[in-house]
């Protein structure tokens, strides 16, 4: 051995491992990889859900069901419910819960129909009004959970009963019809309009919906306001000791969120036809359905609002496939039920990931 | 048991020699319906005022929560008989299980009758005051089947149903229709049985707007010749025709429905509905306290309709386009009997 590399040392050392430390790799299993990725992309359980069932019901359903007309009529059914999703989105982020969405959302049609048929307003100013009362009910809903400090489903389980007493206290539950709505302010109906593209029919009332998944998924991850609604919901004492107000942040949301539900308002006329005191009157628990088989998760600060739009869009598709299957329509209540379960049980698979 | 009877013939004769409208005012009636948010039962309510008022009968009113809302009911039976009103008047929700509450009020001396809705078994009410539904939906269909003709041999029908849990009123109706257009309806007591291929399929509305529009979007996506749609009330069918406006189907589709409010009976005149059956809830309403006022005063009860269980309130079928065979009243004179 020659002298000279007796002073050096470290010659040796190429030959060693390189790795100082790292933590162990326990993902061994595609399961586990599986799981991990799903944990740090959970609006992805909702697309695998929604591709696959899409495929099994093409196979189950036929041609009838894989169209681009029914695909886009799944569409057009889900866009209510779809957008009443993205409103409770946003209260579910912050570990609340809105069981008044679809009450606020047909107080706020009866007042837009009302003004501008029954009153002969124009009808620009009838959409507004009912816009305005929208954002008040969900500004009586973030007062109630903020200042008086009650839990947000105790509040909007009130609520719920409150806005629905006062549409059949005042519309003595008769819609305004069809023809009545066309004759005096067909301009209600502006979101029931219908393009065609292929085989595929829209209404204006999907691209809304899409618009406005679109403008909240930017608004969530990439304004301060979305961030703060995410750390509100994740720990709102750490989101406090951070400096963010989150009395003012929780408020913003439920009034934010009664905005959507007028927004909703606009387009379930044109959706519907008529103004319909008695109609939508589960759409409160479908929007809920949503956002959960969205893998958004009831206890806050985690899940993704697109996550939500893929879960009305499996409803959706759900309902429709089984009954062009030629299924009893018990039987879509049941798959629903199955599919809340499924996607909440995943939810919790997903959140014991070792990381 | 006599004891109350003493009571009551006692407190008959009371009445019967004090006729000043204040004292009648002892008198409490209940009226009990399925919801409060439905017109049909927000006029039935308005009827039974109407008329308890002219009597001078103190009136309570109590409603379920949502159509099915059993337990409210239960709890406005306990009420009332605590409240020690002569009689009930009842749209059962559930009209089996609502039996044993009604036995407890019968025997604590309480009148009891069913308005609209028969009870099961009929009898377990004093007396019935209803629209024959039945009858109702075979009206629709005969109109149906007269109004195509031959056609009616290979029409493609829609049936828009009321709920998945098969309430009796939805099943009548359904099942009706289905008798009147000449199809075999296999078991009476339930829809969806039937193997006639000129059913494209049944859907569930709610009995509301939107429940109509996503049914028939359904069926349609089915089978886009449907020609004939049966609706369970006219909510539902206009619901469906905005579909078919969608569709541009509009002019190529015959909607029957059941009902006969004033929104649906104007529908018909627009040429949205076909033909509809219409019934009276005020009458079922003011009858019913009629017979309650007779119970109290002398202890008569009222009497069925000859052949029938049920004391009939009558259905018309109301259309401008008559048919020969199927009796029917103008548009004009549905507008002046309609309710709501």
């Amino acid at each position: 051995m020659p002298p000279a590399s007796q002073d050096n040392y470290e010659s040796d050392l190429g030959a060693a491992d390189g790795q100082v430390a790292s933590f162990e790799d326990r993902h061994h299993t595609p399961l586990q990889r599986l799981q991990h990725f799903l944990h740090g992309n959970p609006a992805m359980v909702p697309v695998i859900i929604l591709l696959l069932s899409v495929i099994v019901f093409g196979f189950v359903a036929g041609g009838r069901f894989f169209s681009l007309f029914n695909l886009s009529l799944i569409m057009q059914q889900v866009a209510i419910v779809g957008i009443l999703a993205c409103a409770q989105t946003l209260i579910i982020l912050t570990a609340g819960i809105d069981l008044s969405v679809a009450a606020i959302m047909v107080l706020s049609y009866v007042i837009m129909g009302h003004m501008s048929v029954t009153y002969g307003w124009p009808t620009g100013l009838a959409v507004v009004a009912g816009l305005l009362v929208a954002m008040g009910c969900g500004a009586v809903n973030g007062l109630l959970v903020t200042r008086i400090k009650l839990p947000p489903f105790i509040v909007t389980l009130g609520t719920w009963r409150i806005f629905l007493a006062i549409v059949y206290l005042y519309t003595g539950s008769q819609s305004i019809r069809s023809q009545d709505i066309d004759a005096a302010a067909p301009l209600l109906k502006f979101f029931g309009e219908r393009v065609s593209i292929g085989g595929a029919v829209f209404t204006y009332g999907v691209f809304l919906m899409l618009g406005i998944f679109a403008l909240f998924w930017y608004i969530l991850n990439r304004t301060a306001w979305g961030r703060h609604v995410y750390a509100v919901g994740d720990d709102r004492e750490a989101a406090d000791l951070a400096g963010i107000r989150t009395g003012r942040v929780l408020l913003s949301v439920y009034i934010v969120a009664g905005l959507i539900c007028g927004i909703a308002a606009w387009a379930a006329i044109g959706r519907v036809g008529s103004v319909s005191p008695s109609s939508f009157f589960e759409a409160n628990l479908n929007s809920i359905t949503a956002v959960v088989i969205g893998g958004t998760s009831l206890f806050g600060g985690r899940g993704a609002i697109l996550g939500s739009l893929f879960g009305a869009l499996i409803v959706g598709v759900f309902s429709s496939g089984l009954k062009l299957a030629g299924a009893d329509p018990q039987w879509e209540l049941f798959a629903i039920g199955c599919l809340i379960i499924l996607a909440v049980a995943l939810d919790q698979w997903i959140r014991r990931v070792s990381v | 048991m006599t004891r109350t009877k003493m009571l009551l013939a006692g407190t008959a004769l009371a009445l019967a020699g004090a006729a000043t409208p204040a004292m009648a005012q002892d008198i409490g009636a209940c009226l009990i319906t399925k919801t409060d948010i439905n017109p049909f039962f927000v006029k039935m309510k308005e009827g039974a005022t109407a008329k308890a008022e002219e009597m001078g009968i103190n009136l309570s009113s109590f409603a379920g929560k949502v159509d099915g809302d059993h337990e409210s009911q239960v709890a406005a039976i306990e009420t009332c008989i605590a409240s020690g009103a002569k009689g009930i008047l009842i749209t059962a929700s559930d009209t089996k299980a609502i039996v044993d509450p009604l036995k407890q009020a019968r025997d604590a001396g309480l009148l009891v009758i069913a308005l609209d809705t028969p009870l099961e078994p009929i009898d377990a009410a004093d007396a019935t005051f209803a629209t024959d539904n039945f009858e109702a939906g075979r009206l629709i269909g005969a109109w149906a089947a007269a109004t195509l003709g031959d056609a009616a041999a290979d029409a493609k029908i829609a049936m828009l149903d009321l709920a998945e849990s098969q309430p009796s009123v939805g099943v009548l109706r359904d099942q009706g229709f289905l008798t009147g257009f000449g199809i075999d309806v296999k078991d009476v007591s339930k829809w969806g049985d039937e193997d006639d291929p000129r059913i494209i399929g049944n859907e569930v509305t709610a009995g509301n707007e939107e429940g109509g529009r996503t049914a028939m979007e359904n069926l349609l996506s089915k089978d886009p010749d449907i020609n004939v749609v049966y609706t369970i009330n006219e909510p539902a069918a206009a619901g469906a025709y905005e579909t078919l406006k969608a569709f541009g189907k509009e002019n190529d589709v015959l909607i029957v429905s059941v009902d006969g409010g004033c929104p649906g009976v104007q529908n018909v005149a627009d040429g949205v509905i076909g033909a509809t059956s219409q019934q009276y809830p005020l009458l079922m309403a003011s009858k019913g306290i009629e017979a309650i006022a007779a119970w109290a005063a002398d202890g008569t009860k009222p009497e069925p309709s000859p052949g029938l269980e049920f004391f009939n309130t009558g259905v018309s079928l109301v259309t401008d386009q008559p048919v020969d065979g199927v009796e029917s009243i103008s548009v004009e004179e549905g507008m002046d009997r309609c309710w709501g």
